[in-house]
């Protein structure tokens, strides 16, 4: 008798415990569909809201205090060109310090110190980043509010993403490949640039977009070393401004990008403004979302088709 | 290496200009943060306050679903659903927070103002939830990592004593896991305090020494943006505080990282 009633109490441990585990692995759906709901709606409301607005004009007009004849040519031309000076910058240096990290560094204090700050340096805000752009690129090295210091200062930003990304993926490949290397004489920089490097280029690429799509988004930094929120023209095309012209007058220019022109058409109370920031929005996000998702991409062919 | 002790360098040189002309007992204890007027304070309390609100309601958010989804995904879910949904989390931490900022201010505080319609049109409160959702991935994402790490053996011996995936979860693989999802809060509270255009778009820019997430404010951050984007000259004193500004929010970041770097330690569990 006093079994039966203990084996009863045992159960209803046991089923207790059952139902909080299937009510868990529903709560779980339910955490993760809060995270996809969110950005499906911010997706469909910003594609309802600003498809009307997005046609060829759209692309090819510049700002303007209508809101129906404002477009983002000076944003998207902007971004293109404070991307690729960034993408310029941080490539080479982010791969750079990589190799040299994990091939040439010798093991101590210093590099110690190297690496916790670059792990210090992912937990900044960017923002700070913008102040430091502000004090040492606009003041000190007299770049102005040009496209050459939010080149750089996006570049400093990224610069922990690249590094880690050409670090991780310099580890992944095996000593023996080294080894074989250095057994056939050849010196450390031989094996790096025929093994390392082509070997661990698909993980850098990757890191690389991660690193540039955060770029392409960021907006704090760039408002702090001054964009102009209304720019109605163009950086000067190589040669064409006013003499004495160089090859990289633009560099020099005034400008605004995409993440900038959202936020002055945001902060205007007009509701047909609201419009034109939901159409910029969108393509900001499409964009974003095409880099993050090849780089995603890239590292599922890379594990799939890695065979050591 | 160059650009943490760059960082450094400038906030601290543009920093003593400030702190030279307003002593640092105005600058922690003055409870209002008025700059640019005449009659100027500046109170850091007052942004502080701001700050820590906006980021205490994106905790409150990101903390308890980061974890549920991490727990969720590392030890429930079928391989299909883990192959999905990783990627979508890393889509979802790649969006431009203008476009959160954005999404903040004309979906999200309408939405609210219908069950609290005394709501401002800027307010702490939605622009504190979206951060939430915005920091959701970073956690989630850090915490699966460190849970995927406890080694089988350790589950295994727990299901070989009856225990059900949950038992499992909570009271095996978390404990095994502490550091590493110590560490994917303190990022998460990182991003939150750091965090800028959602605050600038959705909260307002209003000073205001407040604990309420239902009123308007401005955080350190915003203020940054709001002084950047006016056209006060280089040199003079109110644009010396967004310097000021951004030394307090290093140090507060810094604070962070380094009792997430002693949690590690503190807290690692070694196979």
């Amino acid at each position: 008798m006093m079994q039966t009633q203990d084996i009863q109490a045992i159960r209803d441990i046991i089923r207790r415990a059952k139902r909080w585990d299937a009510f868990f692995g529903v709560l779980g759906i339910l955490a993760l569909m809060v995270g996809v709901l969110t950005f499906m709606t911010l997706f469909v409301d910003m594609a309802i809201q600003g498809m009307g607005r997005i046609d060829a004009n759209f692309f090819t007009n510049f700002p303007s205090r209508r809101a129906e004849h404002a477009g983002i040519l000076s944003a998207w031309v902007g971004t293109l060109l404070v991307m690729l000076v960034t993408g310029l910058a941080a490539v080479p240096l982010g791969v750079a310090a990589g190799v040299y990290l994990e091939e040439y560094a010798p093991k101590n204090w210093l590099t110690d110190v190297i690496e916790i700050n670059i792990t210090n340096l992912a937990g900044v805000p960017s923002i700070v980043y913008g102040l430091l752009a502000l004090g040492l690129f606009v003041y000190q090295f007299g770049f102005g509010q040009s496209i050459l210091s939010a080149g750089l200062t996006l570049a400093l930003l990224i610069l922990p993403v690249v590094i880690v990304a050409t670090r991780e993926a310099i580890r992944a490949i095996p000593q023996i490949i080294r080894e074989g290397s250095y057994a056939c004489g050849a010196t450390t920089w031989q094996t790096v640039k025929d093994h390392i490097l082509p070997y661990s280029s698909a993980g850098i690429l990757t890191g690389v977009i991660i690193g540039m799509a955060r770029a392409i988004g960021e907006t704090a930094p760039i408002i702090t070393i001054g964009a102009l929120t209304f720019i109605a023209f163009l950086p000067p095309l190589p040669f064409t401004g006013v003499p004495p012209a160089g090859l990289l007058d633009w560099l020099f220019a005034p400008f605004t990008v995409m993440p900038i022109q959202m936020f002055n058409w945001t902060s205007r109370p007009e509701a047909a403004f609201q419009t034109n920031a939901a159409a910029a929005g969108f393509i900001l996000v499409l964009m974003t979302l095409a880099m993050n998702g090849t780089a995603i991409w890239l590292r599922y062919r890379l594990r799939k088709n890695i065979t050591w | 290496m160059f650009t943490t002790a760059a960082i450094v360098y400038i906030l601290v040189k543009e920093s003593w200009i400030f702190f030279e002309a307003v002593p640092i007992r105005r600058f922690l204890f003055d409870t209002q943060w008025t700059p640019l007027f005449d009659d100027a304070h500046y109170g850091i309390m007052v942004l502080l306050s701001g700050t820590l609100t906006s980021s205490a309601v994106a905790l409150l958010v990101a903390i308890p679903l980061g974890t549920i989804i991490a727990i969720y995904l590392s030890e429930f879910a079928p391989f299909k659903v883990r192959e999905i949904a990783k990627p979508f989390l890393e889509l979802l931490g790649g969006v431009p927070t203008i476009v959160y900022g954005y999404f903040a201010l004309v979906f999200l505080t309408p939405l609210l103002q219908k069950i609290y319609p005394e709501l401002p049109g800027f307010n702490l409160l939605s622009a504190g939830l979206i951060m939430g959702v915005m920091i959701i991935p970073y956690v989630a994402s850090l915490s699966e990592d460190a849970m995927r790490a406890v080694p089988m053996a350790l589950r295994e011996g727990s299901y070989a004593m009856g225990a059900t995936r949950l038992q499992t979860a909570l009271r095996v693989v978390m404990p095994a896991a502490t550091s590493g999802i110590a560490s994917a809060y303190i990022l998460g509270i990182s991003r939150a305090v750091g965090e800028t255009m959602i605050l600038a778009v959705a909260a307002g820019m209003q000073p205001n020494l407040t604990f309420n997430p239902a009123e308007s404010g401005a955080t350190i951050t915003s203020y940054i943006v709001q002084v950047a984007l006016g056209d006060l000259p280089h040199g003079s004193i109110g644009y010396q505080t967004i310097f000021a500004a951004g030394l307090s929010l290093l140090l507060l970041t810094l604070t962070f990282n380094l009792l997430g770097h002693w949690l590690r330690k503190r807290f690692r569990e070694v196979y």
